[in-house]
């Protein structure tokens, strides 16, 4: 082909502007959406429930799930508070103490707080970047099989009395071959692998969404924060999750077949776990925040009714946050003895990470300060929250940060404090607010008003009631993980005030889920927009339709629901007989190709099943790694092999192939 | 739709192909993905490496250092089979079945060649897993690099059966090309841990 004959064939795959379009008449819309149904809808039974790779179904049960297991280890903190709400109590005994904290922190890091958060993009962000669904539907559906697996796998476990019992962080030797007896280590390692798995692939499927299936017009400097958080997140998981991938094989290596890793009388280093442990552990708190920070900055600008002050700034903070949070490992290890430098460079390490917080934080502030009409509504009670119990979480994190504090409160309850205002703080409170904002959207009723004040009101009490008396617990010297204490120590008259704004959580908690239950049913019902936002997921249904949005609506600003004038002509043409998506270029999402994607298949559960065989397996015998992969291998073959129905056969079987002269 | 009723004029974009090569297509990105995580888990090892080495008094702590003759052999063929994996790629891009054919089932047969070897590398290491944490950590690297290797080499084997017997569009001619993306990255990584195996316990 010569140049002009192919300049010329490359023009005529531009899409094009159609003046006054008919595809736009009520009835083509109508006869479109009808076919659109058909198309993407995955079919009513059993088997198609399990077959399902619809984003906001995944994303939803994803979510659910996620209560699901936090509900379990809510209940295993109450246990535990009760234990500890008088002196020499034996509710609980030390064993069974030992394996309900450390079930308790990994549920709630690894089950919970990760896989929420990632699920709440999985569900927003292809709404929010106006596409039809999200890359990689099967391969999202297969790393929600194994979050569940995973989670049913610990629990199953625990009520067998095989739970871990090291807490969640499993240092070596306690959980090495020589201390950490029967199966309790490994299948905490385990456990670990199920999460590092669903973890990878929904970052895998948030990023490749991201940068390839925006709408036209959203060029990056218009995604909405919520999605740079993602996006930025979804990059974190996938650099810091490879340590945690190593550690944990290594360490159920050293358990399983005689390695020595971790062994000093081989030349193994038990610090070494805790190197690589932190070098994931620390970034995962970062994880669990940013997405929070997105959320915040959603619902702070809608209900300032203006877009956040200082955008670019929000995206850059973020960014620095997540590259400083790789550099700041080792202030988990300063009670290690490491050397004087190593010391004072993560402290200024852990210091610095202050600076970008506090650029948003300011920013949020101006925001609000400067808000066009400014509503006090639920979810901007629980982002409003943050300020408050985030920043003490903040300012202790910066007084942990130096060293000498840091070694005198070392494995105290000022230690257990921080991390739950950090963390709670940080990211549960903004959770809570975002379920309420976008709950019309997945549901389509709006839940309580009254209620939700009432449940957040009491959460902001009791949590305070519960965490802030730790702080002077650990000052006063009472250690953590230890299973009751003697009278004598004076520390009686808080705990028991701890235990009882535990209690005063677990009400709340009960009342926001009645609000649920009752609102599901009877809430007032939604419409599309009901808070007046000004992204692309209030511009459809609530909830969506399977097939997200007819027409695909384009952008021509970061707020586009709030730019109507602007007016960008929506998206036509894409096939309405198959699940086809249009693909668009990284950095401004121009136009690229149309792709279809794949429909509903049971092929990622029986892959998620042999999976799970395998890893099970394997904790009780080594060779369960070759066998067990003999069934993944059957499962991915099938997966991956397309079916003659399926495949739109364009051109023969044989020959060369000439796509240009025979495409459509 | 907010703005749809009052606009007139639309974006067709029906005249837009259905398939991109590389950085165009989805594939390429989650093939990416992987590649990134992968890549980093191979470099948390090779920092485990030397952390211990730096701990030791003595690397290795005992015995002699692995032979370099079937090492250097593998990387050897691993390096020559960059060429049929290129062809291949080529081949998938201008929608040439034969070529695809061939080329892959010559990659198939370097793929093969080198498990070959690999199972006669892993015997003169000249230490086994459990001997010591130099053991442990030099049969992790080669581990995981093996563990890839067979990896693709199934999966290409699938992807070849499929080009020779399946239904075949456009997008098997993607997955070719993302398929021999992904063989550069095994050949890639391969040789920093070549490095670190080979020659990490001697040089000092």
């Amino acid at each position: 082909m010569s140049a002009p004959q192919k300049r010329a064939r490359d023009e005529e795959k531009r899409p094009r502007v159609v003046e006054d379009d008919a595809r736009l008449s009520r009835q083509a819309q109508e006869r479109q959406r009808l076919e659109l149904e058909r198309t993407w809808a995955n079919g009513r039974g059993f088997i198609a429930w399990l077959a399902e790779t619809d984003h906001k179904v995944i994303g939803r049960r994803f979510i659910v799930t996620a209560f699901g297991y936090f509900t379990l280890g809510g209940i295993l903190a109450a246990l535990m508070r009760i234990q500890l709400a008088k002196p020499e109590n034996t509710f609980l005994g030390p064993d069974l103490y030992n394996q309900i904290f450390t079930m308790h922190g990994t549920t709630m890091m690894f089950l919970f707080a990760v896989p929420v958060v990632l699920a709440m993009g999985v569900y927003l962000v292809p709404l929010m970047i106006g596409a039809r669904g999200i890359a990689f539907p099967r391969m999202l559906a297969y790393g929600y099989w194994m979050f569940l697996f995973g989670g049913m796998f610990l629990y199953l476990m625990f009520f067998f009395n095989v739970g871990p019992d090291n807490g969640w962080f499993s240092y070596p030797p306690l959980a090495g071959p020589e201390y950490g007896y029967g199966k309790r280590a490994d299948v905490w390692a385990q456990l670990i692998t199920f999460t590092e798995v669903s973890g990878l692939v929904v970052a895998t499927c948030l990023v490749v969404t991201i940068f390839k299936l925006r709408t036209p017009g959203m060029s990056l400097n218009r995604m909405p924060l919520f999605v740079w958080a993602m996006l930025i997140v979804s990059f974190m998981v996938i650099f810091a999750m490879p340590s945690i991938v190593i550690s944990s094989t290594c360490l159920i290596l050293d358990r399983l077949v005689s390695t020595h890793f971790f062994n000093q009388a081989e030349g193994g280093d038990p610090i070494l776990w805790q190197h690589l442990f932190w070098f994931f552990g620390h970034p995962e708190v970062y994880i669990i925040f940013l997405p929070a920070l997105g959320m915040m900055s959603e619902v702070i600008a809608t209900f300032s009714r203006r877009s956040v002050f200082g955008y670019t700034e929000m995206i850059l903070s973020m960014t620095a946050t997540a590259f400083i949070g790789f550099g700041v490992w080792v202030h988990h290890m300063f009670a290690t003895g490491l050397p004087q430098l190593g010391q004072s460079f993560f402290t200024a390490a852990s210091i610095m990470i202050v600076i970008p917080t506090a650029i948003q934080i300011f920013n949020w502030i101006a925001t609000i300060w400067t808000a066009r009409r400014l509503q006090i509504t639920v979810p901007f009670l629980y982002m409003a929250s943050f300020f408050f119990v985030f920043i003490i979480g903040g300012l202790t994190g910066v007084m942990l940060a130096s060293v000498p504090l840091d070694r005198q409160v070392h494995d105290t309850y000022f230690v257990v404090a921080h991390f739950h205002y950090v963390l709670i703080g940080g990211s549960t409170f903004p959770l809570l607010g975002g379920i309420y904002f976008w709950f019309p959207k997945m549901y389509g009723r709006m839940l309580d008003d009254r209620l939700g004040r009432i449940s957040f009101w009491l959460l902001f009490a009791g949590f305070n009631l519960t965490f802030f008396p730790m702080h002077l617990l650990g000052l006063g010297g009472m250690p953590r993980r230890v299973y009751t204490y003697p009278a004598a120590m004076g520390w009686q008259g808080m705990n028991l005030l701890a235990s009882v704004g535990a209690a005063t959580i677990a009400v709340s908690l009960l009342v926001y889920l009645v609000n649920v239950v009752v609102s599901l049913r009877r809430g007032a019902v939604a419409g599309e927009n009901p808070w007046g936002a000004a992204t692309l997921e209030w511009a459809t249904s609530s909830p969506p339709p399977s097939y997200n949005f007819s027409p695909q609506p384009t952008v021509a600003s970061s707020e586009p629901l709030w730019h109507s004038e602007l007016a960008p002509p929506p998206l036509v043409g894409l096939a309405t007989d198959r699940r086809e998506v249009l693909v668009t270029f990284l950095l401004d999402a121009e136009p690229d190709h149309r792709y279809e994607m794949p429909g509903p298949s049971l092929w990622p559960l029986l892959t998620a099943i042999t999976t799970s065989i395998m890893f099970v397996w394997s904790i009780f015998n080594p060779w369960g790694v070759v066998w067990g992969s003999i069934p993944i291998f059957v499962t991915l073959t099938g997966w991956f092999w397309p079916t003659e129905k399926k495949e739109r056969i364009k051109h023969g079987i044989h020959g060369r192939m000439r796509p240009s002269e025979t495409l459509p | 739709m907010s703005a749809a009723p009052r606009v007139s004029h639309t974006l067709d974009v029906s005249p837009l192909p259905e398939y991109g090569f590389g950085h165009r297509s989805l594939l390429w990105w989650g093939t990416a993905s992987m590649m990134v995580i992968e890549g980093m888990v191979f470099a948390m090892v090779i920092v485990s490496y030397v952390y211990l080495k730096g701990r030791a008094p003595h690397w290795p702590p005992s015995g002699p250092s692995p032979d370099l003759l079937w090492g250097s052999v593998n990387t050897a063929v691993l390096l020559a089979s960059a060429l049929p994996n290129q062809m291949a790629k080529k081949a998938a891009e201008r929608f040439d079945l034969a070529g695809v054919r061939l080329w892959l089932a010559v990659c198939l047969a370097f793929a093969l060649a080198f498990n070959i070897i690999r199972f006669i590398e892993f015997q003169h290491l000249n230490v086994r897993w459990d001997t010591n944490a130099y053991g442990s950590i030099v049969w992790l690297l080669i581990g995981l690099h093996t563990v890839h290797v067979l990896t693709d080499f199934l999966d290409s084997t699938v992807l070849a059966a499929l080009m020779f017997i399946g239904p075949v569009d456009e997008h098997r001619f993607v997955d070719v090309s993302e398929n021999a993306l992904y063989w550069y990255f095994v050949v890639l990584t391969w040789l920093p841990i070549y490095a670190v195996v080979y020659f990490g316990s001697r040089v000092s």
